[in-house]
């Protein structure tokens, strides 16, 4: 092992990072950017911000597939780690064009809120292309710190600030467990190195009770960042205190990212002990789909009953994980960028709703929204049933994808408790879509519409009703994408 | 044969329904929409015609790649037994918009678009041959049905729509995992015409059959999972009650023919004896809940349910008989069922009331509508020379073949039908509140208007539909053969198959 240490650095290893350098990068530029550019040329700043995503892009667009391994192995570019760049990339751009009018209605217009998101978005793609538990979280803090900031962005909101405090405070908390656990695996294996720890498990001298602390340890720490149940109450006060595209973002970008960490190590790193960690992943995937659900009906916010469906989707995509075969795996990458759509879209609506005499987050808001404004009801209604798995939306695929990978490895009867949670979970949905079809309005809406909310509302719709009607191309990818774990 | 007749007439109301989107005007929107379903009936035509009855075989069939890497297909085709449904379900689109033309005044073009997409949902599900099509059907009438219901229906349509929409989908998803099972089981492959030539063990036929039960249980639905049906009826505007007592429900007891017969027919037979009390309970219990009944709607809706029984149990006979009765009465309460609903629409938009009680009138005030409700309800209770007659009468021939007791209970539900609907007729027609004396709370009605309102005898629109569906109710009541001979070779393999097994001594 010491010899490699001696070539740890070659310049090849800096073109493999060259996309995360890139955002970072540009995130540094941009920040000193803002501090010239007068007041009135301020939409200098997301647009540089959207370039630099899309510079990223192309730079990974080059590099995509090619297998390389950099820094000694720390680091890899292969089509999984691509895959969810894509989804990152999407989430990135989407949430700064959802931002541009609100944090000017909101005041909070400052240069630092595209900055942070893009060190957020650099973290996010290490997570993706970290193959040691030290790069993956580097990756993880680097993506989690900015959000942690951006969630408390409104200042003088003492929600967003409590919410900030608080995920700050648990989200620092798992950190430490997660970096346990990792210890525990180091002590034990020897090695970070996802393949090593493979390796070294695979020769059967690793087990006992304290390896089963650390698979513990890690599955705590990572249930923490996918928000499952029981490691999940940050999420309803953060989604719900944090600016609503912040909420938009963390949904889809972090937690994506943390799917990308958490699949990567278990079944690249720890697959060996396929059977200590698998019951555990199933109780958390379980445990997250009834609790989410149930508890998602009783809400009366929005961002809240949101919250709660997230943590219920956590457990849809976990089941992914727990089939832990590449249909499983591919079945979760599919999960998760559809999910991003679905996400974007609906928290595109919710900033819609944000006017200055209301905030749109109380679901009663949404009374009578077809009335008066009857494409943005529609849409709505779309992202809805797609969030609840009705065909011919693309959730709906995306979850047949997540029962056939666990039908397939016989594990009916998670199939059944998945099925019987979506039509629990249709309950809270479609009364969304009765509230907005069936009810009168209570007072008469003014959207606080723009450019870019209605291009990314477009976006979306198009591409939830795309995957759901034709999600061959992308269910290929994510095919392909899944192969190298 | 045309290569794309079954794609054309499922897609074309799609297209109706965007060409719907951009047209501003009520009337030319009711236009568009009854354009579209006319020529989509115009197209199911060819489609009756042109098939050839002397084979089982699957005809006008399509298929193309489409999500390879699952081996799903778009698959299209059918048999002596869906093409009816197609046909069916293309006729009683016409049916709902003229039943639509005054009753829907408010977001008429929304209400257009969701009758359409509908429309192609349901001719979709007819016509499927691969399951993931299938449940993509299946699935998303859900949508614009819960939208019928919840925005155009009466004052409690909130309650009933969120109601049919979670009974149904919780019924459905079952079967989702059910066919995910079946696609491994059978080598992955979602064909249909495949998994019913695979053979599986008994346990995983008992397991499966078990969700595709109750998924087709709720839809049906039988006894005990009935609870959504008259709460949904009442509340849905006429064309919505149309759609779901037409050809909605029948898609439950199609699915029974389609999968449960002949992909788990061991399980069925296993099944079969407890399925046929269940079904002669519903027959008996929903015939007497419809004699208790003061509401027209809710009256129509359990007589559904005692109907849909003699269909559940006609199917799980296992004879040529039973099954030929079962098809042919899909077909005629699908006929019947809608008209009279058509006609308690039509009464309910002159009186705004649907207790039964208020109507006494009937056939001295609107004597031609009298006339129709008469023939609807003779060919609803089974009078010969109707359409219902035949189909009871097939019924009762396959129950006598497979145990004789069996008859004997039919016949009370027979009996019970006349009962509920003749007391109906004469309630509505000939009751005490004829020419305004003793009437309930609408006393003094000499002139023109009840209760408030004008009353006036069927127009010319409504004339055309309720005559469309006499023309089928004496034409398969003295001409069954005309749609028997549909069924004969499919219904004959389907017997062969669902009585081929590696499993003896199950059986009934």
């Amino acid at each position: 092992m010491s010899s490699e240490v001696a070539t740890f650095f070659s310049p090849g290893d800096f073109l493999a990072i060259l996309p995360e350098m890139v955002i970072a990068g540009m995130a540094c530029i941009i920040l000193m950017v803002d501090l010239v550019v007068p007041r009135s040329k301020r939409w200098v700043v997301p647009a540089l911000s959207v370039l630099s995503v899309a510079a990223a892009a192309w730079f990974s667009w080059s590099l995509a597939g090619s297998g390389v391994s950099a820094f000694s192995g720390m680091f890899v570019l292969d089509g999984y780690a691509a895959f969810f760049k894509l989804i990152f990339y999407i989430v990135a751009v989407f949430a700064v064009l959802v931002s541009l009018r609100y944090i000017k209605t909101e005041e909070i217009d400052l240069g630092e809120y595209y900055v942070l998101m893009l060190f957020s978005l650099s973290g996010m793609m290490i997570m993706a292309s970290g193959s040691d538990l030290l790069t993956i979280y580097l990756g993880l803090e680097l993506a989690s710190l900015p959000v942690y900031a951006l969630v408390g962005f409104l200042q003088t909101s003492r929600k967003s600030n409590e919410a900030a405090m608080k995920y700050v405070i648990l989200g620092a908390f798992s950190s430490a467990i997660l970096l346990y656990g990792i210890s525990l695996i180091y002590g034990l294996t020897g090695t970070t190195q996802l393949a090593a720890i493979s390796a070294a498990l695979e020769t059967g001298a690793v087990s006992g009770p304290l390896f089963t602390l650390a698979v513990i340890m890690l599955v705590a720490g990572f249930g923490f960042k996918v928000a499952g149940f029981p490691f999940h109450m940050w999420a309803p006060d953060a989604y719900e205190g944090a600016p609503t595209p912040i909420t938009a973002f963390m949904a889809a970008g972090p937690k994506a990212a943390a799917f990308a960490v958490i699949m990567r190590v278990f079944l690249e790193g720890l697959f060996p002990a396929y059977d200590n960690w698998q019951m555990a992943i199933a109780a958390v995937a379980v445990g997250s789909m009834v609790v989410g659900n149930i508890t998602a009906i009783m809400q009366t916010s929005i961002k809240r009953m949101l919250a709660f469906s997230s943590v219920g989707h956590a457990g849809y995509a976990l089941l992914g994980l727990v089939a832990g075969s590449e249909e499983g795996i591919a079945s979760v990458m599919f999960y998760l960028l559809v999910y991003a759509f679905m996400n974007l879209g609906i928290f595109g609506i919710i900033i819609m709703m944000r006017r200055d005499s209301q905030s749109g987050d109380q679901i009663s808001h949404y009374a009578g929204l077809a009335k008066s404004n009857r494409l943005t009801a529609f849409a709505m209604l779309v992202f809805l049933f797609s969030l609840a798995g009705i065909p011919p939306t693309a959730g709906f695929v995306a979850k047949f994808y997540v029962f056939m990978a666990l039908i397939h490895k016989g594990m009916i009867g998670l199939a059944v408790i998945a099925a019987l949670m979506s039509a629990v979970a249709a309950y809270y949905y479609i009364r969304i879509v009765m509230l907005m079809y069936m009810r009168e309005p209570e007072k008469e809406f003014l959207l606080a519409s723009s450019r870019g909310l209605l291009c990314v509302l477009i976006i979306a719709l198009a591409a939830v009703v795309a995957l759901g009607v034709y999600p061959a191309y992308f269910i290929n990818l994510a095919r392909y994408a899944a192969f190298p774990l | 044969m045309s290569g794309h007749l079954l794609s054309s007439i499922i897609f074309l109301p799609v297209l109706g329904a965007l060409v719907i989107l951009f047209i501003k005007d009520a009337r030319a929107i009711r236009w568009v929409a009854l354009v579209t379903l006319a020529v989509d009936f115009a197209l199911a035509i060819p489609l009756m015609r042109g098939f050839d009855v002397s084979t089982h075989s699957m005809q006008f069939v399509e298929r193309h790649e489409w999500i390879p890497s699952w081996n799903i297909t778009y698959y299209l085709g059918v048999d002596g037994i869906s093409v009816l449904f197609v046909f069916l379900t293309a006729f009683l689109g016409i049916i709902c918009v003229l039943a639509s033309w005054k009753a829907i005044e408010k977001k008429v073009k929304e209400f257009m678009i969701a009758l359409l997409i509908m429309q192609a949902a349901m001719l979709g599900v007819f016509s499927a041959l691969d399951m993931f099509l299938f449940y993509l059907f299946w699935e998303a009438m859900l949508i614009p049905m819960y939208l019928i219901i919840g925005v155009w229906g009466g004052p409690n349509r909130v309650y009933s729509a969120i109601k049919f929409f979670l009974y149904t989908l919780a019924g459905s998803i079952l079967m989702l995992v059910g066919m995910i099972a079946l696609y491994f089981a059978a080598g992955k492959t979602f064909d249909m015409l495949v998994l019913m030539e695979y053979k599986y063990t008994f346990t995983f036929q008992v397991w499966v059959f078990m969700a595709f039960f109750v998924a087709f249980a709720v839809k049906v639905p039988m006894f005990p999972f009935h609870t959504w049906l008259p709460d949904a009826h009442v509340e849905a505007p006429t064309a919505g009650s149309i759609i779901l007592a037409g050809v909605l429900l029948k898609m439950g007891t199609y699915g029974f023919l389609r999968f449960c017969l002949t992909m788990f027919p061991d399980a069925s037979r296993f099944f079969a004896t407890p399925i046929v009390i269940i079904s002669i309970v519903a027959i008996i219990y929903g015939a007497f809940l419809a004699l208790a009944q003061k509401d027209l709607k809710k009256l129509i809706a359990y007589s559904s349910i005692s109907h849909m029984g003699f269909i559940t149990m006609g199917i799980f006979l296992f004879n040529k008989n039973g099954i030929e009765g079962a098809i042919l009465q899909m077909f005629n309460h699908g006929i019947t069922t809608s008209a009279l609903f058509l006609c308690i629409g039509l009464i309910y938009e002159r009186t705004h009331t649907r207790h039964i009680g208020d109507y006494g009138w009937a056939a001295s005030r609107v004597p031609v509508y009298a006339t129709f409700l008469f023939i609807f309800t003779l060919a609803s209770l089974g009078f010969p020379g109707t359409n219902g007659f035949i189909g009871e009468l097939l019924i009762a021939f396959g129950a006598y073949e497979v145990y004789k007791p069996y008859l004997i209970l039919l016949l009370i539900g027979i009996v019970g039908g006349a009962a509920y609907m003749l007391y109906m007729y004469k309630s509505m027609a000939f009751g005490a509140d004829s020419h305004g004396h003793g009437g309930h709370g609408h006393g003094g009605s000499h002139d023109d208007s009840h209760g408030g309102h004008k009353v006036w005898d069927v127009d010319f629109r409504e004339a055309v539909a309720l005559i469309a569906l006499v023309v089928f109710v004496f034409w398969v009541g003295f001409h069954p053969e005309d749609f028997l001979s549909y069924m004969h070779e499919s219904v004959g393999n389907l017997i062969n198959q669902a009585n081929a097994s590696k499993f003896e001594g199950l059986g009934l």
